[in-house]
């Protein structure tokens, strides 16, 4: 197992940031979740610290107590050398379905234009390629998926729309990602998925973890209908597949 | 039960916070001055994690269904009962039919209502914290009913205590963030040299300051912020998240607040000012 170099350093008095090298690597971010799992399972105490993973950073917050840094430091690295790869979480390719029908997937066009390409092209190329959840945040259930394709890569739009509708399929510069939740956003909008992320009545609210990956499937318009029904009765069968390290 | 006759700006229901969900996006809420909020819990005896009402700005007009106890701390703003002025930082007696009113912001920007035994809504993901869509609501509205437990006898240990003057002070006491190595001298210079006026966008999510500090351009990976990160625009515009502050961000965080600045930030509104005073870690 290669080691990174890692920088430990405190954020207020409740968090530490631990920092590995400054790119967008699974390679890290695999390094990172190792990481974390070695913390839940062998620190001390560890049901009184949050872990918040994203790209090349863990932040650790303690719930309770602020933090004694120096002592801490040295239980982290430690933590870090004594962590396993053998026996990694499991992770999931998570397939969503995704209507990419004009009705939902308004910049579509404007996207073609841009991309100097068909709109076929873009469902094609979107939906061949597998992303990688490098974080969840901004809004409840929100992923940034990393992996878009160079030929996808579009700015974002120069005014932003005030309401984006829940389950929209954006892009936005090197970023694809579904707004788990209606909200204000400014990326070019192309399609929708009909399944709900994040369900705030569920003991674990969202089934996708930082470390799994996703890939699209284009949907025609009946089976979105179907599909959501399904979604919001609670019978849809979500298809994930184990991936083996 | 508590009846809302009328809700006020903006009343919420909050406990200490969510805890265990940011890693799936969900900020972790809960009172803004939780040192206020948990004056008010603690003169009634009740437990760390009973949900009190966080009032901003302007009171509502609350009838008790049910009879009950309760305290008032944080933001002086005139409270009544049945129209005679009561004290803030007491415990009270509520029978039914008593109506609970608030007048006059005298100082602050948020008051907390704590009954005996907790406001006793939805618990959502561990909490009763309101933060849509998480919860249902997302403050109380005209005609709402709350739930609360019934007591007709309680003799307090305590029956009032003299909160220390937060409001009058305006120093926030900071830690270098992640990020502080970006700033330049001369924005060192404005962040440590001046006061900053606490913008008209300024609410549970985040605090903006109009005073600009100058530009910046530097580039990062998107990682977490926490309740009271100071973070940099491009635009050099200074940002604090709060309590319902978004759990990552791209902009650099140059600065982290202390957990007691974080509360005495949540008492200042539009126009008052702030400045920043540097701890070492």
């Amino acid at each position: 197992m290669s080691s990174h170099p890692i920088s430990v350093r405190p954020f207020g008095e409740h968090a530490i940031l631990i920092e590995w090298p400054n790119e967008v690597s699974e390679a890290i971010l695999y390094d990172i979740l190792d990481f974390a799992e070695s913390f839940k399972l062998d620190f001390q105490d560890s049901k009184n610290w949050e872990l918040v993973p994203a790209y090349n950073s863990v932040t650790l917050i303690n719930r309770r107590d602020q933090i004694n840094f120096t002592k801490t430091k040295y239980q982290l690295l430690e933590c870090y050398e004594n962590r396993k790869a053998d026996d990694p979480p499991q992770r999931y390719l998570w397939k969503l379905p995704v209507c990419y029908d004009h009705e939902f997937g308004v910049d579509l066009e404007e996207v073609a234009t841009t991309l100097k390409c068909s709109i076929n092209e873009i469902i094609e190329a979107h939906t061949h390629h597998i992303y990688t959840v490098y974080g969840i945040g901004f809004l409840p259930g929100f992923m940034y998926l990393g992996g878009l394709p160079k030929d996808l890569e579009t700015p974002r739009k120069s005014v932003p729309r005030l309401k984006v509708n829940k389950g929209s399929v954006g892009l936005a510069g090197k970023q694809t990602g579904i707004y788990p939740q209606d909200s204000p956003g400014g990326w070019n909008i192309i399609g929708n998925c009909p399944i709900t992320l994040f369900n705030a009545n569920l003991e674990n609210p969202c089934y996708i973890s930082v470390g799994d990956q996703i890939q699209f499937y284009a949907i025609n318009r009946a089976e979105y209908d179907l599909h959501k029904i399904e979604a919001e009765v609670g019978i849809y069968n979500l298809d994930k597949i184990k991936i083996d390290d | 039960m508590i009846k809302v006759i009328h809700p006020g700006f903006f009343t919420t229901i909050q406990d200490m916070g969510r805890f265990g969900y940011r890693d799936k996006g969900v900020p972790v809420c809960g009172c803004m001055d939780n040192y206020s909020a948990a004056m008010a819990n603690s003169l009634l005896e009740n437990a760390e994690m009973d949900a009190v009402m966080e009032i901003t700005m302007t009171g509502p007009k609350l009838e008790f269904h049910t009879a009950s106890f309760f305290s008032i701390t944080g933001a002086e703003m005139s409270p009544a009962l049945n129209g005679v002025p009561i004290n803030s930082y007491e415990v009270h007696k509520a029978n039914e039919g008593d109506v609970l009113s608030f007048g006059k912001l005298i100082n602050g920007f948020r008051s907390y209502l704590a009954v005996k035994g907790g406001f006793l809504t939805e618990t959502k993901l561990m909490s009763r914290s309101y933060y849509m869509p998480i919860t249902d609501q997302n403050c109380i509205e005209e005609r709402m009913e709350i739930p609360i437990a019934g007591y007709s006898d309680y003799s307090p240990k305590i029956s009032h205590i003299i909160p220390e003057a937060s409001h009058k002070e305006h120093e926030l006491n900071v830690f270098k963030g992640p990020e502080y190595n970006i700033l330049t001298d001369d924005q060192l210079k404005l962040l440590f040299g001046n006061k900053f006026t606490i913008a008209k966008e300024n609410n549970r999510m985040a605090y903006q300051l109009e005073e600009l500090i100058g530009e910046q351009s530097h580039k990062m990976l998107t990682s977490a912020t926490l309740p009271g990160t100071v973070q940099l625009t491009p635009a050099g515009k200074l940002i604090i998240l709060m309590r319902d502050g978004q759990t990552t961000g791209g902009y650099p965080r140059i600065l982290q607040l202390g957990t007691k600045s974080i509360a005495m930030l949540s008492q200042k509104k539009f126009g008052d000012e702030v400045s920043f005073h540097l701890l070492p870690h």
